[in-house]
């Protein structure tokens, strides 16, 4: 007898993604996926997906899907889950999407208790439009909009969004975690699920933010990214669960 | 509901909404239009619906775009500067061929304007007014009673076209009160697999998206969208006619301005002065076809709005410039009298038509 021990999660189409070498979003899919399956919520699970390097997400997640405008993410979710209450619906943001565009949508979203889950990636920068200042971009970070350097005398300084939802009464889970490595994959996972229990019991909103590496747009290999994650985002970013308010 | 009421037009659209079984409602308050948003926070609840107060009109065409994707049938209301910021949201409604009704009840511009009511967002309305290839539905009433109805119709027509469907009424005809009855309104109900549900029994994701990155997919869908664009033109312009059969002045009027252009109709037809009323109420699909059949006989038309002049070039595209166009209008929440018209219509018949 054979027993199959590791399989692709069936909330995951079986497509190659076109993300770059050494970006995680292939991993956070792959944890979100994951979570769908052991929740068993394939079949009453609605994504929706932003604007940005993830904006193909549809194409890979294997539940019904919506794609949003730029930032509106959470707003979509209102929508959908005011429709079915009884489903399970989360957001795939970027940081652009999250703390930009959308910060209001989010804010919101958070401040009513909205029952829906958002993952949040956060890698400190534009991608999908070519590596530009994001609200995330850590001061004298390198961005094609800041050539010499988040300058935080003019474009200010990084949001932690986190710890700015944390604040509301209506967001009951909040995390911040990062897949660098298998251990820290784990607590991921863990706080994604966590996430997700918290809206099946309809207790409130829930976020997990996950930092993230963009090796092409920080103009790094894949293990130069990783160590950069590590040594400079984490500090300005602390792994933490901010707020986990069961019941 | 066999009885008449009488209510404000603001919330004869709510009460015809709940009739046409719209069970969502997303908005965010403004003048004049915020009797329809008290409505339906009121309303909704007592039929099992929902509604919830945005924190913007972005937010809420959004949740809008949520609620329609997700097979709901649903609402949102604004006036002109809240229309600006629902634009992004409208476009992409309908390019996802979602199904909505979006309530503008119209006040004078640009810019903040005043809470008056204005006529001024026609071009916004019906030349598509977010970004890309598209059009909304627009049906602009003149009463109460149209209100109501052109509301169920609103929905109706939403769901069978998978399109998002404008009810253009200005600040008149949103704070006046006319009886309207609520009977005798048929609602068509139009089954929704393509909506996210969530998989279910189904075997393949259903997906909602306007992104199209394949320039010939893209064109392809636009395709699609121009194809049903041209069927609805064909199909689904409606307009009214009032002494036009012999008229040598035809006036052109829709909504508020539509009534007052009638008075002066009536007041010149008392003088003897053949003159007729073509009141559009699709302005998208704009009643081309019938409009130039109405000025056939006549020396001339004259369009009336409050704006500086918009529905002008849709009058003269329809008739191919073949008679003389005049224009009467007055801007930033000012109401013409009928006498003004009057006035219009009696220089036009000392220059002949004029030119």
């Amino acid at each position: 007898m054979v027993e199959k021990l590791f399989a692709r999660p069936d909330s995951l189409v079986d497509v190659a993604t076109h993300y770059c070498p050494g970006c995680q979003h292939g991993i956070i899919h792959r944890l979100v996926a994951e979570v769908i399956d052991e929740l068993e919520i394939q079949k009453t699970a609605i994504g929706v997906v932003p604007v940005g390097c993830s904006v193909l997400a549809y194409n890979y997640f294997n539940v019904d899907t919506q794609q949003a405008a730029h930032g509106r993410a959470p707003a979509v979710a209102t929508g959908i889950k005011r429709v079915h209450p009884d489903k399970v619906v989360f957001t795939y943001q970027g940081d652009g999407d999250a703390a930009a565009i959308g910060t209001a949508e989010m804010v919101h979203a958070a401040a009513r208790g909205e029952r829906i889950t958002a993952i949040f990636v956060n890698n400190a920068i534009y991608g999908m439009t070519g590596g530009q200042l994001a609200p995330t971009t850590l001061v004298d970070q390198v961005t094609a909009t800041s050539p010499y350097g988040r300058q935080s005398s003019s474009a200010g300084w990084p949001i932690r969004l986190s710890e700015m939802l944390a604040t509301l009464d209506g967001a009951k889970f909040i995390a911040r975690v990062c897949v660098n490595d298998p251990a820290n994959m784990a607590k991921a996972k863990t706080a994604i699920k966590t996430a997700f229990q918290v809206q099946i019991r309809g207790e409130g909103f829930a976020m997990v933010e996950v930092l993230a590496t963009c090796p092409t747009n920080w103009g790094k290999s894949p293990i130069e990214a990783k160590k950069w994650l590590k040594e400079n985002m984490i500090p300005q970013f602390p792994l933490n669960v901010y707020k986990n308010i069961q019941g | 509901m066999a009885e008449k009421i009488l209510m404000k037009g603001n919330e004869a659209i709510g009460e015809a909404a709940v009739v046409a079984g719209c069970k969502y409602y997303f908005g965010y308050p403004i003048t004049p239009q915020s009797e329809l948003i008290e409505y339906m926070a009121k309303r909704l609840p007592e039929v099992g619906g929902t509604f919830l107060q945005a924190e913007s009109e972005i937010a809420a065409i959004n949740m809008v775009y949520g609620a329609a994707g997700a097979g709901g049938r649903v609402m949102t209301s604004s006036s002109s500067p809240g229309m600006s910021l629902k634009q992004e949201g409208i476009s992409y409604i309908a390019a996802a061929e979602l199904p909505c009704v979006i309530v503008n009840i119209m006040r004078g511009g640009p810019g903040l304007g005043g809470i008056q009511p204005g006529q001024a967002d026609y071009f916004q309305a019906t030349k598509g007014g977010g970004h890309g290839d598209y059009h909304v539905i627009v049906v602009a009433p003149n009463s109460v009673q149209e209100m109501a109805e052109l509301t169920i119709h609103a929905f109706n027509l939403a769901d069978q076209y998978l399109n998002p469907v404008m009810i253009l009424g200005d600040g008149a005809l949103g704070q006046m009160m006319e009886p309207a009855s609520f009977h005798d309104m048929p609602v068509i109900a139009v089954e929704k697999p393509w909506a996210t549900t969530g998989m279910g029994e189904r075997s393949e994701p259903n997906i909602i998206n306007t992104l199209q990155l394949k320039p010939e997919m893209l064109e392809q869908a636009n395709n699609r969208l121009q194809k049903k664009y041209a069927l609805l033109q064909e199909k689904e312009t409606r307009w009214e006619e009032i002494h036009t059969e012999d008229a040598e002045l035809i006036l052109v009027a829709y909504g508020i301005a539509s009534r007052i252009a009638f008075t002066a109709v009536e007041m010149a037809r008392s003088e003897g002065l053949k003159v007729g009323l073509f009141r559009p109420i699709t302005l998208w699909p704009f009643p081309k076809a019938a409009l130039a059949n109405a000025v056939r006989k006549a020396i001339a038309v004259l369009t009336v709005e409050l704006s500086a002049g918009q529905m002008v070039e849709d009058v003269s595209l329809a008739i191919q410039c073949a008679k003389p166009v005049h224009f009467y209008g007055r801007t930033g929440g000012m109401i013409m009298s009928p006498k003004e018209i009057y006035e219009q219509i009696i220089k036009i018949f000392e220059t002949k038509g004029g030119k």
